[in-house]
């Protein structure tokens, strides 16, 4: 009787997973037919490197690898997202947490309101403004836009974080001897170092994933961001499924590896243990 | 840059902890001793402190004992540093440290929640507040070893606050102050969170501390039997003013007022509305030998061995609950309508109902409207 009941929830797990794995295994299985139409049972018939070769390898009429120069826009305008995020939003969240001045409540309902709107609304104020600094068809502007989102939302994470690390522990520090900065940068900010983590990937996927702005604000082939490349695969007059699939499949390593390296980060509960029982 | 050493600071001893009776080092007094001036504080519209002085000699143990909201955490605060008071002076030895941020007053403090650094191994919880002063590496070390060896945390270096228990914590807690070798500590009711046998336990290791060390210690706490316990000077505060302050013997044998007499002591003090008059003191009924040439109304107050069962004895107890302790009993019930605790040996045991006659062999008096003790 037991042992027919492990099987059975054992049935129900792997269904579960196979259901969750699907259009993973579609687009594996797509990117290495690149000869084939997408079918239903996801297991190529002829598998063949070709289609990833041919995305990865492209080069433009000079001879350039586009793909590779793609590639480092992306993870220049990820990083720099990511970056500014982080440096912005943590002494902001920070103040907010700790703090009482003039004018906080008002400041965070206005950054709460930025999160109301999708990107795309002020589409067209940020091509206008992005016109007058010079930077359309400019990865640092792109960095900019989407620093106008990533930034209330690293500020609302952290904020939240800052509130669960106990006061006691910057008095505790600033008692030992240290100053109010001291106390922020040797006990506060590693106590709350899950939390940076987290905020800084997520920044780093939105703009990593975003595709309309960027497909609005930049022209030039060469710095186009990965979401873009991956569209033109599938165009008006030709859908080149196999070349998309590969595609996809290199665009989602780099956030798979920055899962797996910051993923001690991700478990919290670092802070557990420093104050009571 | 070296670490300043107070006066007459000497090297710890390091043999010490082969369990908390071994032989107590007495160190001289060594720090500084602390003078308040008419400390204030407010916040908003509410005055936590509306104006303590208070004086504590060098190498004294002081205990601000009294109910939630007397203010004791605020006054604790503001010798951190971690608060400002609005009016009044503190002063460390003779230095004024009022307005001076705590990392200037060479203070050391064991939070209530212990405030262990959660990213930090309990090595570097105790070297913590050295190497923010540069300390030299071999100092540090040396120190770490000594604190370690004092408090039996020698195992338990590379491990983080999150593997520790309670009790480990607590250790290191104390342990993180005592590294530093401030002039003065504060501790911050360190041992609430702790169980009860660990409480006793650490409430000795405290003690054994002070009289190792030698330095001036602040102490909070809301309980009043680790107040009794702890104390060289007990300082009882009431509504952000202090109500009594002396060694503790002499404040609970002689409370100033009956705030201090109901505070001290479990069960508490019992009190009886009487009347001082040439006769005696007349408390409903019965008539007692008058200690006092004070005459009009007071309040006598009797804790729970202030009286012994005589079957001659002027009061009558009329039994309602009875708690046996084993080397005491405890019989709670009516003397004259108002509730009131004698403690009778343990072989005593009233039943519910019983009337048992008491004679009075302490007296407290009190003023029926200020409250304050009457001096006979």
């Amino acid at each position: 009787m037991k042992r027919l009941a492990a099987i059975g929830v054992h049935a129900a797990i792997l269904l579960a997973v196979a259901f969750a794995l699907y259009p993973v295994l579609w687009v594996v299985s797509l990117a290495l037919s690149p000869h084939e139409s997408p079918g239903a049972i996801p297991w190529p018939t002829e598998p063949s490197l070709d289609a990833m070769r041919e995305v990865v390898l492209r080069t433009d009429d000079e001879g350039r690898y586009l793909f590779l120069m793609q590639t480092g826009a992306s993870l220049l305008v990820a990083f720099s997202t990511a970056l500014v995020a982080i440096l912005i939003a943590t002494p902001a969240a920070y103040a907010l947490s700790r703090f009482r001045f003039v004018g906080k409540d008002a400041s965070q309902q206005a950054l709460l309101a930025t999160q109301m709107f999708p990107g795309v609304a002020a589409a067209i104020p940020l091509y206008l403004i992005l016109d007058a600094l010079g930077l359309i068809d400019h990865l640092g502007g792109l960095t900019l836009v989407y620093a106008t989102t990533a930034v209330p939302f690293a500020i609302f994470q952290l904020k939240g974080a800052f509130d669960t690390i106990p006061r006691d522990l910057e008095e505790a520090a600033m008692v030992d001897g240290a100053t109010p900065f001291e106390a922020f940068r040797k006990v506060v900010l590693p106590a709350a170092r899950p939390a940076l983590a987290v905020t800084a990937l997520f920044a780093f996927m939105t703009a990593w994933n975003e595709f309309i702005l960027a497909a609005t604000f930049l022209s030039r082939e060469e710095i186009f961001t990965l979401p873009v490349v991956l569209q033109r695969y599938v165009g008006e007059h030709r859908a080149q499924w196999g070349h998309f699939a590969a595609g996809a499949i290199v665009v989602s390593v780099p956030v798979m590896a920055l899962f797996y390296w910051l993923q001690r980060h991700l478990v919290g509960g670092l802070t557990a243990g420093g104050v009571k029982g | 840059m070296t670490i300043p050493r107070a006066p007459g600071e000497r090297a710890l001893d390091l043999g010490a902890r082969s369990g908390i009776l071994a032989a107590p080092v007495t160190a001289k007094p060594t720090g500084n001793g602390l003078t308040l001036a008419g400390v204030r504080k407010r916040f908003g519209e509410t005055t936590v402190l509306k104006g303590i002085d208070l004086r504590a000699e060098p190498g004294e143990l002081v205990v601000l004992v009294g109910p939630s909201g007397c203010g004791k955490s605020t006054l604790l605060r503001c010798l951190a540093g971690l608060e400002t008071p609005d009016e009044g002076g503190i002063h460390i030895g003779d230095r004024d440290v009022t307005r001076l941020p705590p990392k200037e007053r060479d203070i050391a403090m064991v939070f209530q929640s212990y405030a262990l650094y959660p990213h930090l191994t309990v090595r570097h919880n105790l070297s913590f507040g050295l190497e923010l002063r540069k300390a030299p590496a071999d100092l540090i070390r040396q120190r770490v070893d000594e604190v370690a060896g004092m408090l039996g945390l020698e195992k338990l270096l590379d491990r983080y606050p999150r593997e520790l228990s309670g009790g480990q914590r607590q250790r290191v807690a104390m342990g993180r102050a005592i590294a530093r070798r401030p002039t003065l500590f504060l501790f911050d009711e360190p041992l609430s969170n702790l169980d009860a046998a660990l409480r006793t336990e650490v409430r000795v290791e405290i003690k054994r501390l002070h009289h190792q060390l030698g330095t001036t210690m602040v102490y909070v706490t809301h309980d009043q039997e680790e107040a009794m316990t702890l104390a060289d000077r007990l300082v009882i505060l009431n509504g952000g003013l202090v109500e009594q302050q002396g060694p503790a013997i002499d404040v609970y044998r002689e409370p100033a007022t009956r705030f201090v007499g109901a505070f001290l002591g479990s069960p508490a003090m019992s009190f009886l509305p009487a009347e001082a008059t040439e006769t005696g003191l007349v408390v409903g009924d019965a008539t007692l030998e008058s200690p006092t040439h004070h005459r009009g109304p007071c309040t006598l107050g009797m804790r729970t061995h202030d009286v012994v069962v005589d079957a001659e004895g002027p009061l009558e107890l009329e039994v309602r609950v009875v708690e046996t302790l084993g080397h005491a009993t405890h019989a709670h019930g009516l003397v004259e309508g108002q509730p009131f605790v004698a403690r009778l040996q343990g072989h005593e045991r009233p039943a519910p109902g019983d009337r048992i006659r008491l004679r009075p062999v302490y007296m407290h008096l009190f003023d029926a409207e200020s409250g304050a003790r009457i001096v006979r």
